[in-house]
């Protein structure tokens, strides 16, 4: 049996399968279907310092293997989260990642100092959701913007901190770099790419925002091209994520340098999808006869 | 998540089409099956189901994209992964009477609800072509009112035209249907206890994705899949 564990900026995952934020809420619907404690860890849906509504409807379209959201960070803010969610999170034996967005390097600093004092394992710094205004995908694509972010959460945190990068950049190495020379512990990629879809008859957008973050088995390469870019570029670890959906697919993120892979999408569709990757990319290593060691960042380029 | 053997396949009417499937379970009037349309189509679609029982599910859909229409396709003996039912339904009143209001599409649920409740029927459709169900809902019904937009069928008009009137004589009103006639529907039911089921693009349906969301009046953003997608139709913020 392949060797699961991974030792990952410092925490030690069970597992290298962990659940996308802004796809798995708190956990508590799919603790339905199955014990969380078969994940390698959750990253929380996106908090804020304060509760967000969100965006109006409709909030999603489909796309050629695809989706397109919009949610726009629809939360009940950080307190609530350390409230009335962490404590059920806890009660599994997984790793917590607790993903949160702000309108400033402040705010955002004061997110982390609070949720590393309650208790999370991880901070994930999203500067990259192209659905909100303020903060979000703005601190992202920039050298700068993602760096002052990095910086003042990785101040303020007593746990291990990962800026999850957008792909709505010309040169995803470049801001990997800005991370990790600000202090970022390791990075997540890809969050989702900007995109549109239009009702061909009406000339109206499907969604009420007009455009969202598309995702799914279709930005897979995007998100294997990326997370290669990012990884041969910094020296502290990668969470591979975008499209992942198969053993397979969670297997090319390794090569590309991931350490860890993130499922997000596929849970929509089938709720056990996270489950299905983990058993997978078990029975995927061993049939090949590979180890995550082995494979991580060592994909034999022509 | 269950495979499910589809029993009966056939079109109600040129754009509406009833599937039935071997799925045994209780279902509540208002839930809905979230039902995956096969490779290349990554979102299941949110169908509410029609019909319930003796180890069988009914599910009436609109043959609206390339998803109903794979649905559609489907023949006897052929297998869907369904996932449901899910969210939560219509609640019966602790006694009385209840009146069912369905517009379009929305009659297809009511048809289960005819079947739980002590009930009257209000339906509404856009003309006589798109009139489905009467026949099943005859039996199950006390009184069975119809109107057409175009009076092609029964009464002309909205189907709010066949409630005004004899809100008084209900404990409960549930309703299904497009949103504007809900809208409407909510106007003329104020005070009544009016129960509507609401649509939404969803998602995951089980409550994660947060992108079916449904504004209230108390200003909280709730989601169609999980809280509804019945709510009481004082709760939901129309302008929303």
């Amino acid at each position: 049996m392949a060797d699961m564990r991974v030792s990952f900026a410092g925490v030690d995952f069970k597992n290298p399968v962990t659940v996308a934020s802004g796809t798995f809420a708190f956990g508590r619907e799919y603790a339905e279907y199955y014990d969380l404690s078969r994940l390698g860890g959750i990253c929380v849906k996106g908090l804020t310092p304060l509760p967000r509504g969100g965006n109006p409807s409709p909030r999603i379209a489909e796309t050629p293997m695809g989706m397109l959201n919009s949610v726009g960070l629809q939360n009940p803010g950080v307190d609530a989260f350390i409230r009335d969610e962490l404590p059920f999170l806890r009660g599994f034996d997984t790793k917590i990642i607790a993903n949160i967005s702000a309108p400033t390097p402040e705010d955002y600093a004061l997110m982390a100092a609070k949720l590393s004092d309650a208790g999370v394992d991880m901070i994930e710094i999203n500067v990259s959701c192209p659905n909100v205004r303020a903060g979000g995908m703005a601190f992202g694509v920039t050298c700068e913007g993602a760096a002052s972010v990095t910086a003042a959460v990785k101040k303020a945190s007593s746990v291990p901190v990962m800026t999850k990068l957008s792909p709505n950049v010309t040169d995803i190495a470049e801001i990997a770099r800005a991370c990790e020379d600000a202090g970022a512990d390791a990075l997540s990629l890809i969050n989702t790419l900007l995109g549109m879809k239009i009702d061909p008859a009406t000339g109206v957008p499907i969604l009420a925002n007009n455009t969202g973050g598309l995702s799914g088995p279709a930005v897979l390469p995007v998100a294997v091209r990326m997370v290669w870019q990012a990884a041969s570029a910094v020296k502290i670890p990668v969470m591979g994520m975008g499209g992942v959906s198969r053993a397979e697919d969670a297997a090319e993120m390794i090569w590309a340098g991931a350490s860890l892979v993130s499922v997000g999408t596929a849970t929509l569709a089938d709720p056990y999808a996270p489950v299905k990757v983990l058993e997978g990319l078990e029975k995927f290593l061993d049939e090949h006869g590979l180890t995550l060691e082995g494979m991580k960042g060592r994909v034999k380029l022509h | 998540m269950a495979d499910a053997t589809v029993v009966r396949s056939f079109a109600l009417t040129d754009k509406i089409h009833s599937l039935t499937l071997e799925l045994p379970g209780e279902a509540s009037p208002g839930q809905f099956l979230h039902v995956a349309c096969g490779d290349g189509l990554l979102l299941r679609r949110p169908i509410s189901i029609c019909d319930a029982g003796d180890g069988a599910m009914r599910i009436v859909f609109e043959v609206k994209g390339e998803g109903t229409r794979r649905l559609a396709a489907a023949k006897e003996g052929d297998v869907l992964d369904v996932l449901g039912p899910l969210g939560h339904g219509f609640e019966a009143p602790e006694k009385g009477r209840v009146l069912l209001v369905g517009g379009g599409l929305g009659a297809a649920p009511m048809l289960l609800a005819a079947k739980k409740f002590d009930c009257d029927a209000a339906l509404g459709f856009p003309t006589a072509e798109r009139v489905m169900l009467l026949d099943e809902f005859a039996p199950r019904v006390g009184r069975l009112d119809v109107a057409t937009d175009d009076g092609t069928y029964g009464k002309k008009g909205f189907v709010t035209g066949l409630v005004e009137g004899r809100l008084g004589d209900y404990a409960a009103i549930m309703a299904c249907g497009p949103e504007p006639m809900l809208r409407a529907l909510a106007k003329v039911c104020a005070g009544a206890p009016l129960q509507v089921s609401m649509e939404r693009r969803m998602g995951c349906g089980v409550g994660a994705c947060l992108v079916c969301a449904v504004k209230l009046t108390d200003g909280s953003v709730v989601r169609a899949c999980k809280d509804g997608p019945v709510f009481r139709a004082e709760e939901v913020d129309w302008n929303g």
